[in-house]
């Protein structure tokens, strides 16, 4: 078990974790608060990494973190622009988005399918003296996630909050409050997308380049992190639902870490990824049938053994 | 003041079922008025709520509420001005969320201009509280509990207190206690006239129930076809029986009252 999880490997399960953990987060808003599910997060994720390479090649690495994920925001509202105006479905609104996202992401790009970061500084050089060269990409990581969670925890408490969770809860009951769905839908998108694109910045300095098809199945992992979570930690109260997040986003690397130490070719990550989604997934159900199948195991032999002693 | 007027309404028009559920509806409901309404299967009872609390758009006619056109506002307008209540008591609430959040959501109506990032204050808190202990449910001590562990009964109060805690223009109230057992409807229906008469509200009620119909406020409308064949109050009113009532329906309608649960409240009651 040690040869499997070295040190290194285990820090950097972490910091990919963390780092992910914001997408995870993300749909947390979208997919479990909000109740769409948002497929245009894959695009999302690469603009907020296209975008913030740009900046950062630039010169202004902390400046790429916002402008980032004011893009996503933008993403995120035209997502919302699709759905309440516009009458589209959730599901079919997040693939046009995402398809469109791809051209934009391009542009952003300069029409180069990769860019790289190697000779520009990024958060994670500057603030390698501060934490020693085997922690800061961690620390800066999680401490970005706990901000993020901490700012999150405040937002879901204000009425503002309280009417985007109520909009995913009982939208006719927001309606009631006098509150229009369509305000709290697009504000909980714009927020979620915010979280993705920063997501995608941060990978893309941390990786040091930044790739076309870098978000391609991103919303499948952030909902395996995010199910991996829940079924861990459960779903009683906000906090525990958002450290289940981060949680899950961690497991999810850890697996990947060990997949990879065990020579899995990474041509088969995805494969991995989708297999791993399906498991957790299922798991809360599979569990549910299980205690139907005993149940009724019990039952039938219970109705056996009655006939026979008559 | 709410005020109706030759309002229509027509379900999938030009199609095979096209149906016309509101016929030119005239009604004018004078502030501190508490009418209770009855009718038929299918008269149009939910619809007429549905377009005065803006569910959809009235085809035809107009709707004011104190003299202001609120025709073409949009539902989460009108919801400021007016409270409703349905018979199923999931619909006013959100169950994965607390009583105390719940009350908050519905306290928005209060006040427009409060910021959205302020958070549940200390005094709301201390009203919540208050106002939940009147119901006598024991719900003032489990206001962080989610509402979806509440009996309907409880859930159906919850929401009477929430469509009222900023007291509305008018009430709405569709069959709001159908869905409840016996005991439990007795209960909500004297919460019901205790909250309208202490906050003086103009209140309609549809009820299947002939003897609530006849008892409770102080007029008495009934609806068949889209039309409203019936408006009783005053002594025409307080003569009258259940039986009194349902000739009097065969005779505004042109036929008997068709709607079982009416007439098996009658065998009850
Ligand atoms: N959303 C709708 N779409 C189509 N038809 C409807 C709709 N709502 C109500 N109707 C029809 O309009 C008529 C009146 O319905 P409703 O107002 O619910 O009656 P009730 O008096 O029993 O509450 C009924 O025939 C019903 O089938
Ligand atoms: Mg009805």
């Amino acid at each position: 078990m040690s040869s499997l999880l070295s040190l290194p490997v285990a820090i950097s399960a972490f910091e990919l974790g963390f780092i992910y953990a914001l997408v995870a987060l993300a749909l947390f808003l979208s997919y479990s608060i909000l109740n769409i599910a948002d497929l245009s997060t894959d695009g999302c994720f690469t603009l907020g990494c296209a975008v913030g390479a740009q900046v950062a090649i630039m010169g202004h690495p902390v400046l790429a973190l916002f402008v980032a994920m004011a893009a996503g925001v933008c993403s995120g509202y035209v997502m919302s622009f699709l759905q309440t105006k516009l009458g589209v479905e959730s599901i079919l609104a997040g693939i046009i988005v995402n398809t469109g996202l791809y051209t934009v992401n391009l542009a952003v790009m300069g029409f180069s399918s990769n860019l790289s970061l190697f000779k520009c500084e990024t958060i994670y050089s500057l603030t390698k003296d501060w934490f020693g060269p085997d922690w800061y990409k961690l620390v800066v990581s999680a401490a970005i996630v706990v901000v993020v969670c901490m700012f999150l925890k405040w937002f879901l408490g204000t009425r503002l909050g309280l009417s985007i969770r109520a909009t995913g809860d009982n939208e006719d009951m927001v309606r009631a409050s006098s509150i229009n769905p369509g305000f709290t839908i697009t504000v909980g998108l714009c927020v979620s997308g915010a979280m993705t694109a920063l997501s995608g910045c941060l990978i893309g300095q941390y990786q040091k380049s930044c790739d076309i098809n870098l978000g391609t199945g991103m919303v499948t992992i952030a909902l395996a992190s995010l199910i991996i979570g829940e079924t861990l930690v459960g779903k009683r109260t906000v906090t525990r639902r958002m450290i289940g997040a981060v949680l899950g986003s961690c497991i999810y690397r850890f697996v990947i870490a060990i997949a990879l130490r065990l020579h899995m070719p990474t041509e088969c990550l995805k494969l991995v990824s989708a297999v791993i989604v399906a498991i957790a997934i299922a798991a809360p159900y599979l569990k549910d049938r299980a205690v139907f199948q005993k149940r009724k195991l019990a039952a039938a032999s219970a109705a056996k053994g009655g006939r026979k002693s008559c | 003041m709410l005020k109706l007027t030759n309002v229509r309404k027509v379900f999938n028009q030009g199609t095979v079922n096209e149906k016309l559920a509101l016929d030119g509806v005239n009604l004018t409901v004078e502030d501190g008025d508490f009418a209770t309404i009855v009718g038929s299967n299918g008269a149009g009872k939910s619809t007429l709520f549905n377009c005065i609390g803006g569910s959809f758009l009235v085809d035809e006619g107009s709707i004011f509420l104190d003299n202001r056109d609120i025709t073409f506002v949009p539902e989460y307008r009108r919801a400021v001005e007016i409270g409703r209540l349905f018979q199923d008591p999931m619909k006013g609430t959100a169950p994965h969320m607390t009583i105390e959040e719940n009350l908050a959501l519905a306290y928005l109506r209060a006040d427009k201009k409060k910021s959205v990032f302020s958070r549940i204050s200390k005094e709301e808190r201390t009203l919540f509280r208050e106002r939940l202990a009147l119901l006598e449910m024991g719900l003032e001590d489990r206001m962080k509990q989610p509402v979806g562990l509440l009996s309907g009964g409880q859930r159906q109060a919850l929401t009477l207190l929430m469509a009222t805690l900023v007291p509305p223009k008018i009430l709405l109230l569709d069959e709001h206690t159908a869905a409840l057992d016996p005991a439990t409807a007795d209960k909500v229906i004297a919460l019901t006239k205790r909250i309208v008469e202490e906050n003086h509200l103009a209140c309609l009620m549809i009820t299947h129930n002939m003897h609530s119909a006849l008892e409770m406020g102080n007029r008495t409308l009934m609806m068949d076809a889209g039309r409203i064949v019936l408006d009783i109050r005053g002594e025409e009113r307080a003569g009258m029986t259940v039986d009194g009532l349902l000739e009097k329906f065969s005779a505004g309608a042109g036929k008997k009252l068709d709607n079982d649960r009416i007439l098996f409240s009658k065998v009850e009651g």
